[in-house]
């Protein structure tokens, strides 16, 4: 054998793992040059890990009616005049620790926020597929839709099905409805951008030379949209899902806030503000400053990777 | 000269017009629910019916301490002990013109106590009411009552030929989903009209100049702004901005910041409501519990240890501020002179674990409670506290608070007591024991004819037997010794569990004096805005 293409030897006994394809990569290197990604990624990683371990972290459980005193209500932060050590972040209007209300709320409202955000896409995702590689009228249909859709606020959108979902099911309790309600409403509300950006990479990829040789050898369109288009496809809808993340938590903590999202007994974090509001003249601030506090930090940080992502995925920014 | 005429009409309108524009004042107010519908036979209610008692009026009618006035009625006597003779003022006319008569008051009787009115024990069904003339009526009762007309005051009185015209003769229930016509339109002959009311936006008011009364009228508002702001929060925060004259109530943990501000001052003192629980004793199987085939509320020691395991101290210092007072009978300490010889059962969660067991349950059970959220002070927080507490003898409470709209349509008679553990609050509206008794404490029958707010059909015949005596005996001590007797049964079954009479606060501005009803009543003819 002389020097030729490399064989295929040769090409299995470099390094080609997935964690050699990481480091190497562009998207770490722009990670690792900026600091202000870096804390974010930490803040959102704390969250995340302090919400999904929340049941073994946090010092108290909100949930479980028996550990609760309301000889233990609104005391303050552990380090203002009166606190207790017990409760750092002090107690609401129940005697519920302020801090594990924030760990099981965060919890809340990340399991609401990534799942609408899953929900979102894999239904925008689907129909802009469809709608770019397979045009015609069907495409007309879908994307009309969107355009209509677009024209409501999505906040709106939200408190409409959420009241739809209430009317039909009159007598079930809230307790029970509330997460579904939560991720369909908010996730419904959202579709629209996944599947306008997807069918616009879709008409142009749908023209590719790849893409016109896989229909050549005859495979299904189903399975060309799904194993050659879509993978071209994911780098804005990554972008998109991590910014509507963020968009999707304050959305729920606003209709928590409203008083349609979570209920009171399993608070998310806009519950937790909406429950501190009614202290807030009579001086009991920290019930509604701390889970306020959290959430803008939460939100912060994952708007920023999702800034970050978008640059770093930007061919022309690199 | 016709033109002088006119010039110098122009010249008085305009003057006039000046003149009214000068005094015209509009009292804005807000409460905590919103008034579901105008139709004053919905829901009885003391804001309900307060409210809609600025519009329509009884034959009688409640002054600043609660003394009975006459109001529709000039005068009145008691003929023979069955028989009632009511005179009825002449002049008066409804808000449409119509006169107001005789008719209109067998009319009311007869709507009032129709089977979609919420008010029927205004007056007995076997009363029977007889026009004698068109100013006077005769109530024919079937054995001597000589507080018949104690809660008449709250018992408007509606045109007939208004409801007629309009098919609006059947009572809008609190379940019915379609307002009725007398649901958004009002005629009464009160002191104000109602000029506008959208539900759970705003309803508004209007003085009318054709009062009978207008000459002795002791308020200088012509116009009212009635918005019902559920959050507390904002509720408050309008009052402080001055956006509001009044608004209540002012949650109890704002009483010293409204009271601290400069231009509002907050009104307290004891309300003669008193909160209670309620368990359904009625039904064989719960409707909302996880033990089957049985009804574990039925067995009084399983009432009593819900009572003991409710800590009623922590709940008047942490969620009232204060600002309650833990009650041990069903009726405020003001209406009932023997109360001081009862006590609260201590608060003891170890002999109520005890209970528990003993009555076959000890791993507790679950079972759902109805809250309303935006009816009583801190209501919610209350059940949610009720609830925690109920945790601890391991009991499970599946808590769902609703605004009153919803928790009364649910609870209510008209929608078949759908409940199984619940919190209302009661005022007797005669201000009477007698009230509470046959109200809530009464034998309910099924469908709910007889004691109608017993949602949970606590039942025993020996207390029946003493309310219907209570009811002819005319001689107070006597009487109040009965009660006494009625109420200590009543007490230790546990029929209910009473938890506190509230504080009444109201959130005013220093420009508005008004009269402060130890029932939470509001009359818009006390108000006076500088």
């Amino acid at each position: 054998m002389t020097s030729g293409p490399e064989t295929r030897a040769e090409f299995l006994s470099k390094p080609h793992g997935f964690t050699t394809r990481v480091l190497d990569s562009d998207i770490l290197h722009s990670f690792k040059q900026s600091k202000l990604t870096m804390v974010a990624a930490f803040v959102t990683l704390a969250f995340i890990i302090g919400a999904a371990f929340a049941p073994w972290i946090a010092p108290h459980n909100p949930f479980d009616m028996a550990s609760i005193d309301l000889m233990d209500s609104l005391l303050p932060p552990a380090w203002e005049e009166g606190g207790d050590s017990r409760f750092p972040l002090g107690t609401d209007d129940q005697g519920r620790d302020i801090l594990s209300g924030i760990l099981y709320g965060a919890r809340a409202s990340l399991a609401v926020g990534f799942a609408s955000v899953l929900f979102a896409a894999t239904l925008g995702i689907t129909l802009g597929l469809a709608a770019g590689y397979l045009g015609g009228t069907f495409g007309t249909i879908v994307m009309r839709i969107a355009d209509i859709q677009l024209t409501f606020p999505s906040i709106l959108i939200a408190l409409l099905i959420d009241g739809v979902v209430h009317g039909l099911f009159e007598g079930v309790s809230r307790a029970d409805t509330a997460y579904w309600v939560l991720i369909v409403s908010i996730g419904l509300s959202f579709w629209v951008q996944y599947a306008r950006t997807v069918r616009a990479s879709t008409m142009v990829e749908r023209n590719k030379e790849y893409v016109q040789a896989a229909r050549l050898i005859g495979i299904p369109p189903g399975l060309i949209m799904l194993r050659h288009v879509l993978p071209n496809v994911m780098g804005p809808v990554l972008v998109i899902a991590t910014i509507n993340l963020a968009v999707a938590i304050i959305l729920e903590a606003t209709l928590s806030f409203l008083g349609v999202g979570m209920p009171s007994t399993q608070p998310s974090l806009g519950t937790l503000i909406d429950i501190g509001q009614d202290f807030l003249f009579s001086g009991e601030w920290w019930i509604t400053i701390f889970p306020g506090f959290a959430l803008a930090a939460l939100v912060l940080a994952v708007n920023l990777l999702g800034d970050w992502l978008r640059d770093a995925l930007n061919p022309k920014l690199r | 000269m016709a033109f002088r005429k006119l010039a110098v009409a122009a010249g008085l309108t305009v003057a006039l017009g000046m003149a009214t524009s000068a005094q015209a004042e509009t009292f804005k107010y807000a409460f905590q629910g919103e008034l579901k519908g105008l139709d004053p036979y919905s829901l009885n209610e003391t804001f309900s019916l307060g409210t809609l008692g600025n519009v329509y009026e009884g034959l009688t009618r409640r002054g600043p301490e609660l003394e009975i006035q006459p109001a529709l009625a000039e005068s009145w006597e008691v003929v023979e002990p069955t028989r009632w003779r009511f005179h009825l003022r002449k002049g008066v006319k409804f808000h449409n013109g119509n006169d107001f008569t005789a008719d209109d008051v067998v009319f009311s009787a007869d709507r009032v106590r129709s089977q979609e009115s919420d008010l029927k024990t205004r007056i007995g069904a076997d009363v029977k009411v007889e026009k004698v003339d068109d100013y006077t009526v005769d109530f024919v009762l079937p054995g001597p009552n000589p507080i018949l007309h104690y809660e008449w005051d709250t018992w408007g009185i509606m045109d007939k030929e208004w409801a007629e015209e309009n098919d609006t003769v059947k009572v809008m229930s609190a379940s019915d989903e379609s307002p009725s016509y007398a649901g958004l339109h009002a005629n009464g002959t009160g002191p104000f009209k109602i000029t506008g009311h959208e539900t759970g936006v705003k309803t508004t008011f209007e003085e009318n100049k054709d009062w009978w009364d207008y000459g002795n009228k002791k308020f200088n508002i012509d116009s009212v702004e009635l918005t019902p702001i559920g959050s507390d929060a904002t509720r408050v925060a309008a009052l402080l901005s001055g956006e509001l004259d009044m608004v209540y109530p002012v949650p109890v943990q704002d009483i010293q910041r409204v009271d601290g501000n400069d231009g509002t001052r907050a009104l307290t003192g004891p309300e003669l409501r008193t909160i209670f629980l309620g368990m359904d004793q009625m039904r064989d199987e719960l409707l909302y519990s996880n033990v089957k085939g049985k009804n574990p509320f039925k067995d009084p020691k399983v009432r009593m240890a819900f009572y003991q395991a409710i800590d009623m101290e922590a709940i008047k210092q942490k969620i009232m501020r204060g600002l309650a007072t833990p009650s041990a009978l069903m009726i405020s300490p003001f209406q009932f002179a023997l109360s001081d010889q009862f006590e609260r059962f201590p608060y003891d969660p170890e002999a109520a674990k005890k209970l528990l067991v003993e009555a076959g349950y000890p791993d507790g059970f679950e079972v759902t409670m109805d809250c309303p959220n935006d009816r009583y002070v801190n209501d919610e927080a209350i059940c949610q506290a009720v609830v925690s507490m109920l945790a601890k003898i391991g009991v499970t409470v599946d808590l769902n608070a609703q605004p009153k709209a919803k928790y009364f349509a649910k609870v209510l008679q008209s929608n078949g007591f759908d409940t199984s553990f619940y919190l209302l609050g009661w005022t007797p509206g005669s201000f009477d024991s007698w009230n509470i008794l046959s109200n809530i404490i009464h034998c309910r029958s099924e469908e709910g004819s007889e004691a109608p707010f017993n949602l949970g059909g606590y039942c025993n015949p020996k207390v029946d037997e003493i309310t219907a005596k209570v009811l002819v005996e005319n001689d107070p001590d006597k009487r109040n010794e009965m009660i006494a007797e009625a109420f200590k049964i009543h007490m230790d079954e546990v029929g209910h569990i009473p938890l506190h009479q509230q504080g009444l606060a109201w959130g005013v501005a220093d420009d508005v004096e008004l009269a402060q009803r130890a029932d939470n009543t509001l009359m818009f003819y006390h108000v006076n805005k500088n």
